[in-house]
C-alpha cells in the first residue's frame, strides 16, 4: 500500500527528455536500408552457387564491399532499435527486461561485427 | 502490462439468462457484470429486448434493460448525445459512445463489455482515475507569461482552425483504452487522449509554454510508445485523429532538434 496521489503516479520521474534521436535514428536507417537490401541482395544472388574464386571476386570489389558493410551495419543497429522498443512494450519485470536488453545488444553486434568482419577480411585478401 | 496468466477477476463466468419476452424483433444483448462486493468472478448475462419497443441507440437499450429488466445493471451515462463522454464502453468489439452506437449498426447479438484493459469498479464502469491523471498532467490549460491583456488573448482565424478536430476530443478514453501501447505500458505512456490534448495546447498560437510542453513529452515512455498502431483514430466516436496529433507532437520534437 502506497498513499501516493494520482498525479504523483502519473509523474513518476519525470521526463527523460530523451527519445527524440532514437526514434528519429529508427527512421532514417529504415530509409537507408530500401536501397542497402536491394544493393546488398543483387551481388549476393550472384554468388550463391559460384565457386570460392568467384564469390572472392565479386567481394574483393570495393563497391560490393562498401554496400555489404554497411549493410551489416545499418541493418544490425535498426534490428537492435527494433527488438528493444518490442522488450520494451512487452518484457516486464526489472531483471527480465535488462537481461532481454543486454542479449539483444550482445546479439546483434555480434551478428553486424562478424559480417563486417567477414566482407573486410575477403576484400582486404585475406 | 504483458502476462501470460490472467490476473485475478478475469476468467469469466456463465451468466444468467433472463427470460425472453415475446415480439417481432427480439434481439438478445450480452452484458459483461460485475461486483466487487459478491467477490465472484464476472459474468455475461443475456437480456432479450424487442427492438422495435426501444429507442435506436445501444444506450437506449441499456436504459430500457435498466428500468424493465435489471435494475442491478450499472453504467455511466449523463448527455445522451455524445458530448459528455460518460457511457463509452465496447460494443461489438469496438470501443465507442453507446449513445452514438446505434442497435441497428450490428448483426446478431448486441454484446457490450467495459472500455478494456482497465480496472473495473462495477459492471461497465471502468476506474480512470489514472487516465485522468494523465489528463492533468499535460497542463491541459493556457499557458502564459506576458502580462494579461486588457480585453481577451487575440488569436487569428487562421490559428483557430489549427485547434479544429482536437477541441472537440471529450475525454471518454475510448481511444486510449484501444490502443495496445496503453495497455501494456499505461502506467508510464500518456494515450493518445492525454497527447492529442497536449498537441492542441502546443499548437494553440496563445499558448507562451510550447516549448516546456514538449520537454515534458519527450520521453520512451510518455510519447514515444505510440507505434503508429491506428486503433485510436478507428475507435474515436468523435471522428477525431489523435494518431496524427502524435505524429504532429514527434515532428515538432525533430522541428526543434535540426
Amino acid at each position: 500500500m502506497r498513499y501516493q496521489t494520482d498525479r504523483q503516479r502519473v509523474e513518476g520521474l519525470g521526463s527523460a527528455k530523451d527519445g527524440t534521436v532514437e526514434w528519429w535514428k529508427q527512421r532514417v536507417a529504415a530509409v537507408a536500408l530500401l536501397p542497402l537490401v536491394l544493393l546488398f541482395i543483387f551481388p549476393l544472388l550472384r554468388a550463391i552457387g559460384s565457386d570460392f574464386d568467384e564469390v572472392r571476386a565479386i567481394y574483393e570489389h570495393p563497391v560490393n564491399a562498401i554496400i555489404a558493410i554497411l549493410f551489416f551495419i545499418t541493418i544490425m543497429s535498426h534490428l537492435r532499435q527494433g527488438l528493444q522498443e518490442v522488450i520494451v512494450d512487452y518484457v516486464h519485470g526489472k531483471a527480465a527486461m535488462t537481461t532481454a536488453l543486454l542479449v539483444n545488444t550482445m546479439f546483434t553486434t555480434l551478428i553486424g561485427v562478424t559480417g563486417v568482419f567477414s566482407v573486410a577480411k575477403i576484400a582486404f585478401g585475406g | 502490462m504483458v502476462e501470460f496468466t490472467l490476473p485475478k477477476n478475469s476468467r469469466m463466468k456463465a451468466g444468467k439468462i433472463w427470460p425472453k419476452p415475446e415480439g417481432k424483433d427480439v434481439r438478445a444483448v450480452k452484458i459483461y457484470r460485475f461486483d466487487p462486493d459478491s467477490g465472484e468472478n464476472p459474468r455475461v448475462d443475456t437480456y432479450f429486448i424487442d427492438v422495435k419497443d426501444c429507442g435506436p441507440m445501444v444506450l437506449d437499450a441499456l436504459i430500457k434493460i435498466k428500468t424493465e429488466i435489471d435494475p442491478t445493471l450499472s453504467f455511466r451515462r449523463s448527455c445522451r448525445e455524445g458530448i459528455c463522454g460518460s457511457c463509452a464502453m465496447n460494443i461489438d468489439g469496438i470501443n465507442t459512445l453507446a449513445c452514438l452506437y446505434g442497435i441497428d449498426e450490428m448483426k446478431g447479438d448486441i454484446k457490450i463489455y467495459p472500455l478494456p484493459h482497465m480496472p473495473v469498479v462495477k459492471d461497465l464502469i471502468p476506474d480512470l482515475t489514472h487516465f485522468y491523471a494523465q489528463h492533468a498532467s499535460i497542463m491541459p490549460w493556457l499557458e502564459t507569461k506576458t502580462n494579461r491583456p486588457a480585453k481577451e488573448w487575440r488569436q487569428s482565424i487562421t490559428d483557430r482552425k489549427k485547434l479544429d478536430g482536437l477541441y472537440e476530443c471529450v475525454m471518454c478514453a475510448c481511444c486510449s483504452t484501444s490502443c495496445p501501447s496503453y495497455w501494456w505500458n499505461g502506467d508510464r505512456y500518456l494515450g493518445p487522449a492525454a497527447l492529442l490534448h497536449a498537441y492542441r495546447w502546443i499548437i494553440d498560437s496563445r499558448d507562451e509554454a510550447t516549448g516546456e510542453r514538449l520537454d515534458n513529452l519527450e520521453d520512451p515512455f510518455k510519447l514515444y510508445r505510440c507505434h503508429t498502431i491506428m486503433n485510436c483514430t478507428r475507435s474515436c466516436p468523435k471522428g477525431l485523429n489523435p494518431a496524427k496529433a502524435i505524429a504532429e507532437v514527434k515532428k515538432l520534437m525533430i522541428a526543434r532538434k535540426v
